[in-house]
C-alpha cells in the first residue's frame, strides 16, 4: 500500500511523548518523496494517455495516485511542523544553548530555524519596556528575590551579580537571586528547597 | 503543576479533521472495509490476493480511512465503504445496553473519531451511529470523570486501559487539574521545579549507557 512510511514517520514521532525531539529521519523521508516522484510519473503518463486516446477508464487509477500524493504532503508537513513546535519548545526549556545531544537530533534547516527563532525572540525581549524584559524569566510569580537551593549535580563556578564566584558542588546549598538561577533549575543542575 | 511549553497540534472537533494534527493522521490510517464500484486499471498490484494487472469492479478490500475519503463521491458510485463491526446494530446494541463494560481501547482506540468520520459516507444508519457514540461518551463519561478527578499519587493504568484515546486525554487533563490543585493546597506550587523535557533527557541518556 502507498503511504505507509510517511505513517510509520508520524507514527515514531507520536511515540515520543512530552515534547522530546527523536532523531531527524532523513531516510524516511527521502523514501517518501521517491514514493511521491514514482506516484506523480505515473499519473503523468496515465493522465497522457487518457488524454490522447480518450481512456477515461483510467480516471479512478489517476484519483487514487493523486489522493495518495496528498496524503504523504500531508504527513511530512505535519512532521516538519511538529518537530519544529518541539524545537521552539526547547528554546523555552533549555534557553538559548542546546545540550549537545538535543542538537545532534535535529538537521541542518532546523539548526538554522533553531537560530532564526533565537534571534528574534531575543529581539522581542529587547524591545519590551525601556531596556528590555526576559520573557522566559519568572514563569511561576516570584515571592521573594532570594531563594534557597541545593545542587543536584557538580557544575562547576558559578558567577553572581556582585561579582562573587561560587561554587556548585553536588549537595551544597546557597541562598542565590532567583532571577539566576531559575534557568539552571529548570535544566536540572539545582533544585529548590522549601522551608 | 508543571508548565509545559510543547503543546502539539489539537485533533479536530467532531466530523472535522485537524491537517496537521498527528492524532487524526494516525487516525484516517485505520482501515475500512470497501467494495470498490468502478475498476481501477493497472493498480492490481495493492490488492495481494489477487494477480491481475487490475483491480476489477466489485473487489472486497481494506483502505485507509484517508484513501476511501479521498476516493468517495456522493454522486458517482467510486467505492462503497462498509461499517466496521463496531458500529454495526449488533454492537450499537451492547453500547447502548451499558457502555461501561465495553473496552474501548481494543476495538478503537479511536472509537468516538472513526465512529464520527464515518458520517462523512452516506449510509441509511447514520444517524443511529451518531445517536450512539454520543449516548456511549455521556455513558461512560461520569466515570471518567469521577476517576481522574479521585485518583491521587495511585497507580493509573487500570483506569486508563479500557478508555478511548479522546477519554484518555480528558483523563489526563483532569490529572494534572487535580495535582495542580493538590500541589497548591500543600504550598508547592510557587516551588521551581526541573523542566519535565529536560528530565526525561537525562532518563534516557543514563539508558542509554548501560548495555
Amino acid at each position: 500500500m502507498f503511504c505507509e512510511k510517511a505513517a510509520e514517520m508520524i507514527r515514531d514521532l507520536q511515540r515520543m511523548n512530552e515534547g522530546q525531539l527523536p532523531a531527524f529521519n532523513e531516510d524516511g523521508l527521502r523514501q517518501v518523496l521517491q514514493e511521491m516522484e514514482s506516484l506523480y510519473e505515473q499519473n503523468q503518463t496515465d493522465v497522457n494517455e487518457a488524454k490522447a486516446e480518450g481512456r477515461a477508464d483510467l480516471i479512478p487509477s489517476i484519483k487514487l495516485r493523486h489522493t495518495c500524493l496528498l496524503r504523504n504532503q500531508r504527513c511530512v508537513s505535519a512532521y516538519l511542523y511538529d518537530r519544529l513546535l518541539r524545537i521552539r519548545a526547547l528554546r523555552w526549556e533549555y534557553g538559548s544553548v542546546l545540550p549537545a545531544n538535543v542538537r545532534f537530533h535535529m538537521c541542518a534547516e532546523e539548526l538554522q530555524w533553531f537560530s532564526h527563532y533565537k534571534k528574534s525572540l531575543a529581539s522581542f525581549m529587547r524591545s519590551l519596556g525601556s531596556d528590555g524584559l526576559d520573557v522566559t524569566q519568572d514563569v511561576k510569580p516570584p515571592k521573594s528575590l532570594y531563594i534557597q537551593v541545593r545542587c543536584v549535580k557538580d557544575h562547576g563556578e558559578f558567577e553572581i551579580d556582585d561579582g562573587t564566584v561560587i561554587l556548585l558542588k553536588k549537595n551544597s546549598q546557597h541562598f542565590l537571586p532567583r532571577w539566576k538561577c531559575e534557568q539552571l533549575i529548570r535544566q536540572g543542575v539545582l533544585e529548590h528547597v522549601m522551608s | 503543576m508543571d508548565t509545559q511549553s510543547y503543546l502539539p497540534v489539537e485533533p479536530g472537533v467532531g466530523m472535522e479533521e485537524n491537517y496537521f494534527s498527528l492524532d487524526d493522521i494516525l487516525l484516517s490510517q485505520e482501515r475500512l472495509p470497501v467494495r470498490t464500484e468502478t475498476a481501477f486499471p493497472r493498480l492490481g498490484f495493492l490488492e495481494r490476493s489477487s494477480d491481475t494487472q487490475d483491480i476489477p469492479e466489485g473487489t472486497k478490500m481494506e483502505l485507509p480511512l484517508w484513501l476511501s475519503k479521498g476516493l468517495y463521491e456522493k454522486k458517482r458510485r467510486v467505492l462503497a465503504v462498509e461499517l466496521p463491526k463496531v458500529y454495526k446494530e449488533g454492537w450499537r446494541t451492547v453500547f447502548n445496553a451499558d457502555p461501561n463494560v465495553v473496552d474501548l481501547h481494543k476495538m478503537g482506540p479511536y472509537y468516538y473519531g472513526l465512529g464520527s468520520q464515518m458520517l462523512h459516507f452516506e449510509s441509511p444508519e447514520n444517524p443511529d451511529i451518531a445517536q450512539t457514540l454520543l449516548q456511549t461518551f455521556i455513558g461512560r463519561f461520569r466515570r471518567t470523570m469521577d476517576s481522574s478527578q479521585n485518583a491521587y499519587n495511585e497507580d493509573t493504568s487500570a483506569l486508563v486501559e479500557r478508555l478511548d484515546c479522546l477519554e484518555k486525554a480528558l483523563f489526563k487533563s483532569g490529572q494534572s487539574g487535580l495535582n495542580g490543585f493538590q500541589s497548591w493546597e500543600k504550598g508547592q506550587a510557587s516551588q521551581l521545579t526541573a523542566s519535565s523535557l529536560v528530565l526525561n533527557y537525562r532518563k534516557r541518556k543514563i539508558a542509554d549507557v548501560q548495555p
